[in-house]
């Protein structure tokens, strides 16, 4: 198991190096906006920590986790298609 | 049920790897967005059905804090201004490093003080300290600490960020001394309390421990991004997010579930290629951004002292560009603080009735984060045709009547090219200086971020018109329309 999940981590890894190669500079911020509210896929392990019966410590711990990834990964979402409306949307109108 | 689960964990994985491929390019943009979007929300729906290892989720806990966050998420949202983009991308990047942190932190205090109370995932999974094998414990011990450190150095790193950004914190960096040697001594102080909380014999020293090298953790984040000017601040956001990921990851490893280790290592890659792309945008190395002081002072430092320096009125602004015919405009943070796209927008307009060819140049570091300026110039309306980047505008400032730089200094500073012992050398710049006339729309002749002198302001072709960018403009624009 752990062996998989290492070779998952490298593979996963190499993608991202490959993912983006040449990016205009006007992406780089919604780019960095979007990516960030991916990596607050940290909700779904602080799901997992507010669970029953794994004591009050965790449990406190685990809803904090819960509620400042649920933030980032909502905001982060937004903010970043705000920006990009601003002016992909613009483009197709004319 | 199990196995359905890792199928949609899977679909989720492909999502965002479309979503952030689209997201790189203009015309995809949005819908890479929503793709990843889309794939959070698989993922989080996925793990709230059918919980990894067999869990019962605390609905309560769960709703509560899924809804409390999602409306504080999205009024912060909707609710900052544009020019206040930049803090908000630094500050939901420090929640995310500050999750994972708490994620580590709760299972480990899971494990040791409530270990018998349920069976936690990591231990099914085959990653339990207590279950399988030295080697699952070790890696598990290990997984939770780097988790702890760089989500707390992404936490405190990108606050401080957040407060050079916004001005809160002054942005030229701040040396302590012998900073090098305090960031290893740190370094190592942490490295020791790690092990102490990993291979300690009483659950409450291993708690402590790990607390202290959260602690340890959080200071160092913060020594590690003082040093660092305030112009470099997109960079170093942007490292930062790709240590969210890598943090999101080693959660993933404590609590063994693969869906946070493929996503959070795809944002800490890609992170790490647009850190790189944005450095070269400014032909520095990340190694130099990372070892900070730039700016601090010496070589070229001196901002006092400059001579024959010619200001301009609103009037002879407005005669100056009447008598243009190529007119190229240079936005910078100081119109985003001025709020003065709007004006720039109708001035355009004013002199486009007249016939004058108007272009908007865009350093790709103007403002505090590339791709700023386009974004405000867009939100007042400016065609996306008038825009162009460095690269494709630098050869013509030759023919152009005036370049009317508003708010920005160290993007036309030509030190960059003409004096090889300014910090800024070798920096790409707009050549403004080489328009028949520049106009300098500024407060005062004080020094950009870099906070070095602009010898521009001394040149024959350049007129200081000082003020505040909304009101000169706005003047101007009403010097122009009385004729």
């Amino acid at each position: 198991m752990l062996l998989l999940l290492l070779t998952i981590f490298l593979l996963a890894i190499f993608v991202g190096f490959e993912l983006i190669t040449k990016v205009p500079p006007t992406l780089h911020t919604p780019l960095m906006s979007g990516a960030n509210a991916i990596s607050g896929i940290t909700v779904v392990g602080a799901l997992a920590c507010a669970r029953i019966g794994f004591g009050p410590e965790a449990q406190w711990l685990g809803v904090a986790a819960l509620v400042l990834a649920t933030i980032n990964v909502v905001g982060g979402f937004l903010v970043t298609d705000r920006m990009l409306k601003m002016f992909v949307g613009k483009k197709r109108k004319r | 049920m199990e196995d359905l689960a890792k199928i949609f964990y899977l679909a989720a994985t492909a999502l965002f790897i479309f979503g952030v491929k689209d997201l790189a390019k203009v015309r995809t943009s949005r819908r890479g967005n929503g793709l990843a979007a889309l794939g959070m929300l698989v993922a989080v729906v996925t793990t709230l059905v059918a919980p990894e290892g067999g869990i019962q989720l605390d609905w309560k806990w769960v709703a509560g804090g899924l809804i409390l966050g999602s409306l504080l998420g999205a009024l912060l949202a909707r609710t900052i201004a544009m020019t206040g983009m930049p803090e908000m991308v630094a500050l939901f990047n420090g929640f995310g490093g500050a999750a994972s942190l708490l994620v580590a932190l709760s299972v480990f205090a899971g494990e040791y003080l409530g270990g018998d109370a349920s069976v936690p995932a990591a231990l099914t999974q085959g990653l339990g300290v207590d279950g399988l094998g030295e080697g699952a414990a070790l890696t598990w011990t290990v997984a939770v600490m780097l988790s702890v450190l760089i989500g707390a150095v992404t936490l405190t790193g990108s606050l401080v960020a957040m407060g050079k950004l916004s001005g809160k914190i002054p942005g030229r960096p701040l040396l302590l001394p012998a900073r090098h040697l305090l960031t290893f001594a740190l370094l190592g102080a942490a490295a020791w309390f790690a092990a102490q909380a990993g291979w300690s014999a009483t659950h409450q020293e291993a708690q402590c421990a790990l607390y202290t090298l959260a602690a340890l953790a959080g200071i160092l984040g913060i020594m590690v991004v003082l040093p660092i000017g305030g112009a470099d601040m997109p960079v170093v956001v942007s490292l930062l997010n790709s240590y969210s990921g890598l943090a999101a990851s080693m959660a993933g490893f404590v609590i063994g579930n693969s869906l946070l280790i493929t996503a959070g290592a795809l944002v800490g890659a890609a992170g790490l290629i647009l850190t790189q792309l944005m450095c070269r945008a400014m032909n520095r190395s990340l190694l130099h951004v990372l070892v900070g002081g730039f700016g601090d002072g010496d070589g070229g430092g001196d901002t006092s002292g400059y001579e024959n320096v010619k200001s301009a009125g609103p009037e002879e602004a407005a005669m100056v560009l009447e008598a243009a015919e190529k007119v190229i405009f240079i936005p910078g943070y100081g119109m985003a603080v001025a709020q003065a796209q709007h004006v720039v927008k109708q001035l355009a307009q004013e002199l486009e009735s007249r016939n004058v060819e108007i272009r908007y140049a865009i350093h790709p570091v103007a403002g505090r984060m590339p791709g700023h300026m386009n974004v405000l110039l867009a939100e007042a309306d400016v065609p996306y045709e008038q825009l162009f980047e460095m690269e494709r505008i630098n050869g013509d400032f030759r023919d152009t009547d005036v370049a009317m730089v508003i708010g920005a200094n160290d993007v036309v500073n030509p030190a960059a090219i003409e004096d090889s012992s300014s910090p800024i050398a070798g920096m790409p710049i707009l050549h403004a200086f080489e328009a028949r006339t520049v106009l300098m729309v500024k407060r005062s002749l004080s020094p950009g971020y870099a906070g070095i002198k602009n010898p521009l302001f001394e040149r024959e072709n350049c007129l200081m018109c000082f003020g505040d960018g909304k009101e000169f403009l706005a003047e101007v624009l009403a010097e122009l329309k009385k004729n």
